[in-house]
């Protein structure tokens, strides 16, 4: 299993993409920090590319990376190797490889110029971002066995998670605006990685604006210990089952 | 009179003394004597104050109400209360009973005092030229109606307010129909309503006061020819919580104040004719909610900073000034060089709108669809007040 994780990110961190993305964010990061006079200031305009370009990255990159390596599954399979090592070692290969991009491409900046808890848990937001997105990259490209089509879906879910979800809550906000739907709206917020790390910086840098009527709600679950534990938990979870059902699909799978 | 001046004598309480309570010593003072009272704990039910004396602590002597009477009661003028701690008055929903009470009278001087766990504070009423200086008054209450205010001053004129420390009070400075007073280097801090609470209070100044986490932070109302300068507004946090709000208050000045991570920096009122300028606006929710019913207020010269929210209103109408402010949110250009933006910069964002009838929608604040929907109003806007704008926003800071 090792020997496969290891040629799999030394595979990886020698692509130019993985190169070109590390290169790409650092530059972003660095001109961003020393344009902003303060950190906080820094970290708001990074969310945005955290929250939008990380998981576009993610996804795309792993899909196009596990359609043209299926030569390589194939030889792979036909050796005395578990199906499941096999698949584990791709995910854990290509997850270490573009967190790991994102760590130094957005972390060595944070830590140079924002070293606060928002800086923090931007780049811990990111960093699951990253793996989250992958994991669902691999169950995209697993089920679809058309290159174009994988490539397609994955755009779509990215589309969805990025943009529509959104768009979806706040139509049913605006909908159900006269019922008491807090609770039912940090329910839903769960559904979306994404969202969740954009509310957990929030609570960071607009804690004032957040201390209003919908902040109590909004501290009440996600300020507290359980809150917290609830949303890594959640974090983990819309890493794992991904994954899992992908694995499932790999271990079955008529290559 | 004269007579009276030369026989000014001092006379000694203490535990070792001829006289061991202060209620003897002010049976036999006459008028312009000194009372000097040493350590201990002197509990006398109610002190009435009816003769122009002194009465001056050594070593913080102890004057206890025992929760039930009001400790000192000052009915004559030029009375001095300095260097005690005064603990324990008595508390009431009926009568404000108070750790001091000053009635009707004038140049009375409340001094170097500790007033711990009392209902009221200092209660002032009906009086002139008062000083209140250097005190620290603490009080637990629970709720608002378990504990009285700090410094609380009606139908006054002329007192100045000092150096004095307020928290756990229902308000830390209470004036109603309180006319040329200064209130200045004050602290008030964790009160349990407001910070500072005035209203019908004309003419007032209010200068490098601190007021921070109170319960709904500085509320002044139905006043006219206020100045408020040097104030710190800091972490008054919650729905109805606000750095300062003012309430019909007209031809008045704000400036050089500090408002630093409140829920709302400033809430105006029906407020008119208020000059605002060089204050600094810093990581508040909203830094400005000026509401239409306000008009002709100038604001120039402030940064804002890190807010969440720069100005927000409820409704279209804009009769109020906005120049020369520093918008750390502006994107503007200046290419004559000039310092200002040759743009205008709009500080009310769509989706500020959105929050205040929807607030839930903050749970999308700073998602990409929202920060989509603020650009596209900026460009084009329809629902945000066309004229509420800087035409001429600043490029730097302004040095404060």
């Amino acid at each position: 299993m090792n020997k496969i994780i290891k040629y799999v990110i030394a595979d990886l961190l020698r692509s130019r993409t993985i190169l070109v993305y590390t290169a790409v964010l650092l530059v972003l990061s660095f001109s961003v920090f020393s344009m902003e006079d303060n950190a906080d200031k820094g970290v708001v305009s990074l969310l945005n590319i955290v929250l939008f370009v990380v998981p576009l990255v993610s996804i795309i990159f792993s899909t196009v990376y596990l359609y043209n390596s299926a030569e390589f599954m194939e030889l792979l399979v036909s050796q005395p190797l578990r199906r499941n090592v096999i698949w584990m070692s791709i995910f854990i290969g290509l997850a270490g490889a573009v967190s790991l991009a994102f760590a130094v491409g957005v972390g060595i900046p944070v830590i140079f110029y924002a070293a606060t808890a928002s800086g923090l848990i931007l780049v811990l937001c990111g960093c699951a971002l990253s793996l989250i997105f992958v994991s669902v990259a691999l169950w995209a490209a697993v089920r679809i066995r058309d290159k174009a089509k994988g490539i397609g879906l994955a755009i779509l879910l990215w589309l969805y998670f990025a943009l529509l979800f959104d768009a979806l809550v706040l139509f049913l906000l605006f909908q159900f605006s006269d019922y008491p739907i807090e609770n039912g709206m940090v329910a839903l917020s769960l559904l979306n990685p994404i969202d969740i790390s954009r509310i957990l910086i929030l609570l960071q840098i607009d804690i004032s604006a957040l201390m209003g009527y919908t902040g109590a709600i909004f501290r009440s679950f996600f300020g507290t210990g359980g809150g917290v534990a609830l949303t890594i938990a959640v974090l983990i979870l819309w890493s794992a089952v991904p994954l899992w059902f992908s694995l499932r699909f790999f271990k079955r799978k008529d290559l | 009179m004269v007579a009276g001046m030369v026989r000014a004598a001092t006379i000694e309480v203490g535990p070792r003394h001829r006289i061991t309570s202060i209620k003897s010593a002010l049976e036999l003072a006459a008028d312009g004597d000194t009372i000097r009272v040493v350590g201990g704990t002197y509990r006398e039910g109610n002190l009435a104050i009816h003769k122009r004396v002194a009465i001056l602590g050594v070593d913080h002597p102890v004057i206890d109400g025992q929760k039930q009477y009001e400790p000192l009661s000052i009915f004559a003028p030029n009375v001095t209360i300095q260097g005690f701690t005064i603990e324990a008055s008595g508390q009431s929903a009926v009568t404000d009973i108070a750790a001091v009470k000053i009635y009707d009278t004038h140049h009375v001087t409340i001094a170097d005092n500790v007033f711990d766990d009392n209902f009221f504070g200092v209660y002032i009423q009906g009086s002139s030229q008062c000083t209140i200086r250097n005190n620290r008054l603490t009080a637990y209450g629970k709720t608002e109606q378990l504990t009285g205010n700090g410094i609380h001053a009606w139908k006054s004129d002329s007192l100045h307010i000092g150096g004095n420390t307020v928290t756990g009070h229902r308000d830390g400075i209470y004036l109603e129909f309180v006319t040329h007073t200064e209130v200045r280097d004050n602290h008030s801090l964790n009160n349990r309503r407001y910070g500072l609470h005035f209203m019908f209070s004309h003419d007032n100044g209010y200068y490098y006061n601190t007021f921070t986490n109170n319960g709904a932070g500085v509320a002044v109302m139905y006043t006219k020819h206020v100045r408020m300068e040097h104030n710190v507004f800091s972490e008054n946090w919650g729905d109805a919580a606000y750095g300062l709000l003012l309430k019909d208050i007209t031809d008045s000045h704000v400036a050089h104040n500090v408002f630093s991570r409140n829920t709302t920096g400033i809430l105006m009122e029906g407020s008119n004719r208020i000059q605002m300028q060089r204050n600094q606006f810093q990581g508040n929710g909203w830094a400005l909610k000026i509401q239409a019913s306000c008009m002709d207020n100038r604001l120039t010269q402030n940064n804002f900073v890190q807010n969440t929210f720069d100005v927000a209103t409820n409704g279209s109408l804009v009769l109020n000034t906005f120049e020369h402010n520093y918008w750390d949110k502006y994107e503007g250009y200046d290419l004559d060089k000039d310092k200002e933006g040759d743009v205008p910069y709009r500080p009310v964002s769509l989706y500020s709108m959105v929050v205040e009838k929807y607030p839930m929608a903050m749970l999308l604040f700073r998602s990409f669809m929202v920060v989509l929907l603020d650009r596209t109003e900026r460009v084009l806007p329809s629902l945000t007040p066309e004229n509420l704008k800087d035409d001429r926003p600043l490029m730097n800071p302004v040095d404060l």
